[in-house]
C-alpha cells in the first residue's frame, strides 16, 4: 500500500513536471544574449554605437521572431584579460545562449579559445583581425562586421583603374595596421601598381606625423594610401593637409580614416579624401534609408559603420532564431547560414570561414549642407576572403 | 632622399616644433620639481585640460579666445590643486606624491570623458596661420613655425625673468637651498605657489597650442607624460637649461630616428635615457646645489 502510494506520488510528480515542461515549451523562447563591448576606455563611443544599433535591430526585426531577447551587458574596457574574465562570467554564471560584440581584435584573440571550447556562438560586431576567420576560425564564431583584408583589397585594383600608379603607404605599426596595408599592397601590386615607400609610425605613441609626411613628399609617389582610426586619424588628416600635400598627392585610405563618427573633427582637411569601407551612412538604398532614419530618431546621431555592425548582428540573430534555432548548438549552426539584404547591401556568411561577404563602397568626403558627408564613387562587388588556413570543423 | 637639403631642413623644423612643444611642458614640471622637490605626474593631465578648454572656447570665442583663456583656466585649476592636495603632500615624501598625482591622472581622464565625451575633438587652425610658407627652399606649415616661435619667445621670457629679475633670483635661491632662502627672508611658500601656478599655465598653453595639430582625446595627457619625464630626466631636474637641452635632444632623436632608423626609433630615445642615467645620473645640465 505504502509503496503503491509512493509510486503514485512519484508518477504524479513526474507528470506535473512534464506538464510544466511542456507548458514552458509552448511559451515563447527566451534567448539570453551576452553583450561584450567596451563601455569605457578608448573605444567607448564605438561600443555605444553598436549597443544602440543592436537594440534598434532587435526592436525592428525581433517582434515576430517567436522569442524574447534578454540582453546582459558587460564592459571589456578594451583590455583582453578583462574581456576574458567577463566572457567566463557570461558563459558560466549567466549561461548565455549567444554572445555578441567585441570591438578590439586583442579582446577577440583572448576569448577565442574560451568561446570555442564552451561551444557558445559568438557574433563578432567589429574586430576585424584576419586570423579570427582564418587560422583561428571557429564554427562558433561568426563575423558580421568586416575583415581587415576585405576592406582594403578592392582599393588596390580600383586605384590602378583610376590611373594611380605609384603609392606611398603609412599605417600604425600593429596587427591591424599591417594587415590592412599588406592586403592593399598585395592587390595594388598585382594590378600593376608600385609601392614606392612605406612608413610604420609607432602605434599610439605617434602624435606628430610630420617626419613621415616629409618622407612621403620626397618619395615621388602619385598618391598616399593610409590606415588610421580614431584620434590618430584626426591628427593625421589634419597634418596631411597642413603640409599642403593634398593638392599634389591625393590621400587615399581605408575608410576608417574618415569615418562619419569623427570626420567633422577633421574639418575641411578631410575634404577630397577618398577611402573605401563596407558602410557609409549615405548609401542609397531603402534598407539604409530606414536604418538611418530610425537610428537618428532613437539616438539623435548619424549611424557609423560600427552602428551598422550592431544592427546587422541583431538581424543575423533574429534570422537564426526564425530558422528554428533555440540554444547554443542550434544557434551556432544557424548563424553562418543567414543571408539578408541590409543597409550595406546583400550580405551572406562564407561557410568556409564564417566571415561576412559584402560589397565595399569607395567614397569621397565632401562638404554638405550639415558639415562633411560621404559621396559614394563606386560600389565594388563582394568577394569572399581567402580561407587563410581556416579548417572549419562542423558543429554537430 | 637624405642627400636632399630640403629633407634636412624640413625634418629639422619638425624636430624643433616637437622640441618646443615639449619644452613648454617640461619647463614647468622641472622647475616645480627643482624648487619644491615635488613630483607632479598629473602635469600631463593639465596639458589635456588646456587642450579641451581651448577646443571648447574656440567654438564661441574663436581660436585666440581659447589660446588666451586656456592657460588661465589651467592656472586656476592648478591653484585649486595646490591648496587641496599639493600643499599637504609637500613634505610627505616622493612615494606619497607619486601615488597622489598618479591617481589624479585617472580621475582627470575619466572626468574629461564625462564632460567632453569619448570621441576625439579637433579644432581648426586660425585662418591667418593656416597654409604653408616657403622657407629655405621648403614649404612649411605656418602654424608649426608659430609653435617654434612661441616656444622660443617663452624661453627668452623665462630666461629673462630667472636671470635678470629679483623674483628670478629668489627662485634660483630656492632651487639651490630652500631653507637658506627662507632664512634670508624669502617667503618660500608664496614662491612655491607662484611657480606651481605658472608651471600649470604653461602646461595649459602647450595644450592649447597643440590642439589644432593633434586631436584632443581624453588620454592625450597620459601620452605626453612619458616624453615629458624623459626630457627632464635627460636634461637634469630643476634647471631651465636642462629642460631646453632635454627637449631639443628628444625632439631631434625622435624625429630623425623615425625617418632614418625606423626599426630602432621607438628604442632609440629609451637607450639614450639609459645611457644618460648611467653616465650622468643627475642629467646633462642639472640645477646647481
Amino acid at each position: 500500500m505504502k509503496t503503491n502510494m509512493r509510486a503514485a506520488l512519484a508518477g504524479l510528480a513526474t507528470g506535473t513536471a512534464m506538464l510544466a515542461g511542456m507548458m514552458s515549451q509552448a511559451h515563447a523562447e527566451d534567448i539570453k544574449v551576452g553583450m561584450l563591448l567596451p563601455y569605457s576606455g578608448v573605444y567607448a563611443a564605438l561600443g555605444q554605437d553598436i549597443d544602440d544599433a543592436f537594440a534598434l535591430g532587435l526592436e525592428t526585426f525581433g517582434a515576430d521572431a517567436g522569442a524574447t531577447f534578454d540582453i546582459i551587458r558587460e564592459d571589456d574596457e578594451v583590455k583582453p584579460p578583462v574581456g576574458l574574465a567577463k566572457t567566463k562570467k557570461l558563459i558560466l554564471q549567466d549561461e548565455v545562449d549567444v554572445m555578441v560584440g567585441i570591438v578590439s581584435s586583442g579582446v577577440l584573440g583572448a576569448i577565442r579559445d574560451t568561446v570555442d571550447g564552451a561551444g557558445v556562438p559568438l557574433i563578432v560586431a567589429n574586430a576585424g583581425n584576419d586570423e579570427a576567420t582564418g587560422e583561428a576560425c571557429s564554427p562558433y564564431i561568426t563575423r558580421v562586421s568586416f575583415s581587415n583584408h576585405q576592406v582594403n583589397t578592392p582599393m588596390g585594383q580600383w586605384m590602378v583603374g583610376q590611373g594611380v600608379k605609384k603609392v606611398f603607404t603609412i599605417a600604425p605599426d600593429y596587427a591591424a595596421g599591417r594587415q590592412m596595408i599588406d592586403a592593399f599592397t598585395a592587390a595594388f601590386t598585382a594590378a600593376g601598381g608600385e609601392v614606392v615607400g612605406q612608413e610604420w609610425p609607432a602605434f599610439q605613441k605617434t602624435q606628430d606625423f610630420g617626419p613621415f609626411l616629409a618622407n612621403a613628399k620626397a618619395s615621388g609617389a602619385d598618391a598616399v594610401y593610409v590606415f588610421f582610426a580614431g584620434g590618430e586619424a584626426i591628427s593625421f588628416v589634419k597634418q596631411y593637409d597642413s603640409f599642403g600635400l593634398k593638392a599634389d598627392m591625393p590621400l587615399y585610405g581605408s575608410g576608417f580614416l574618415t569615418s562619419s563618427l569623427y570626420v567633422n573633427a577633421e574639418g575641411p582637411a578631410a575634404e577630397g579624401v577618398i577611402t573605401a569601407l563596407h558602410y557609409v551612412p549615405t548609401l542609397d538604398n531603402p534598407e539604409n534609408a530606414a536604418f538611418v532614419a530610425a537610428f537618428k530618431e532613437k539616438t539623435g546621431r548619424i549611424p557609423s559603420e560600427y552602428a551598422v555592425h550592431g544592427y546587422d548582428a541583431a538581424r543575423a540573430l533574429v534570422e537564426a532564431v526564425k530558422s528554428g534555432a533555440t540554444d547554443r548548438d542550434t544557434l551556432a549552426a544557424a548563424l553562418p547560414k543567414v543571408a539578408f539584404t541590409g543597409p550595406r547591401g546583400d550580405l551572406r556568411i562564407d561557410p568556409a570561414t564564417n566571415n561576412i561577404v559584402q560589397p565595399i563602397h569607395v567614397y569621397e568626403t565632401v562638404a554638405g549642407p550639415d558639415g562633411l558627408t560621404q559621396k559614394v564613387l563606386a560600389t565594388l562587388p563582394a568577394v569572399a576572403d581567402p580561407v587563410n588556413g581556416c579548417q572549419m570543423p562542423s558543429v554537430n | 632622399m637624405t642627400t636632399d637639403l630640403g629633407f634636412w631642413v624640413l625634418q629639422t623644423l619638425n624636430a624643433l616644433q616637437l622640441s618646443m612643444l615639449l619644452f613648454l611642458l617640461s619647463v614647468g614640471l622641472t622647475v616645480i620639481f627643482g624648487l619644491m622637490h615635488f613630483v607632479n605626474l598629473a602635469h600631463g593631465s593639465l596639458y589635456a585640460f588646456g587642450a579641451y578648454v581651448a577646443a571648447t572656447l574656440s567654438g564661441t570665442l574663436g581660436y585666440w579666445g581659447g589660446f588666451l583663456l586656456a592657460p588661465l583656466a589651467v592656472a586656476v585649476l592648478g591653484a585649486g590643486l595646490y591648496f587641496s592636495l599639493i600643499q599637504s603632500q609637500r613634505r610627505a615624501g616622493p612615494m606619497a606624491q607619486v601615488l597622489v598625482t598618479f591617481g589624479l591622472i585617472f580621475v582627470a581622464v575619466d572626468a574629461t570623458r564625462l564632460v567632453w565625451g569619448d570621441l576625439p575633438i579637433g579644432i581648426a587652425i586660425p585662418s591667418f596661420l593656416d597654409g604653408q610658407i616657403a622657407l629655405l627652399g621648403v614649404e612649411y606649415p605656418i602654424y608649426r613655425l608659430f609653435i617654434i616661435a612661441l616656444g622660443l619667445a617663452i624661453l627668452a621670457l623665462l630666461t629673462l625673468v630667472l636671470t635678470r629679475t629679483q623674483v628670478g633670483a629668489m627662485i634660483r635661491a630656492g632651487v639651490d637651498n630652500d631653507r637658506m632662502a627662507a632664512c634670508l627672508g624669502i617667503n618660500v611658500e608664496r614662491m612655491f605657489f607662484l611657480v606651481f601656478v605658472v608651471g600649470c599655465a604653461l602646461a595649459g598653453l602647450a595644450g592649447a597650442v597643440a590642439a589644432p595639430v593633434l586631436s584632443v582625446t581624453p588620454d592625450m595627457g597620459l601620452q605626453i607624460l612619458i616624453p615629458t619625464l624623459i626630457v627632464i630626466v635627460i636634461g637634469g631636474l630643476g634647471s631651465l637649461r636642462g629642460a631646453v637641452a632635454g627637449s631639443l635632444i628628444f625632439g631631434f632623436v625622435q624625429t630623425f630616428g623615425a625617418v632614418l632608423l625606423p626599426t630602432l626609433s621607438s628604442v632609440l630615445i629609451y637607450a639614450l635615457l639609459a645611457a644618460v642615467l648611467v653616465t650622468r645620473p643627475e642629467g646633462l645640465l642639472p640645477a646647481k646645489g
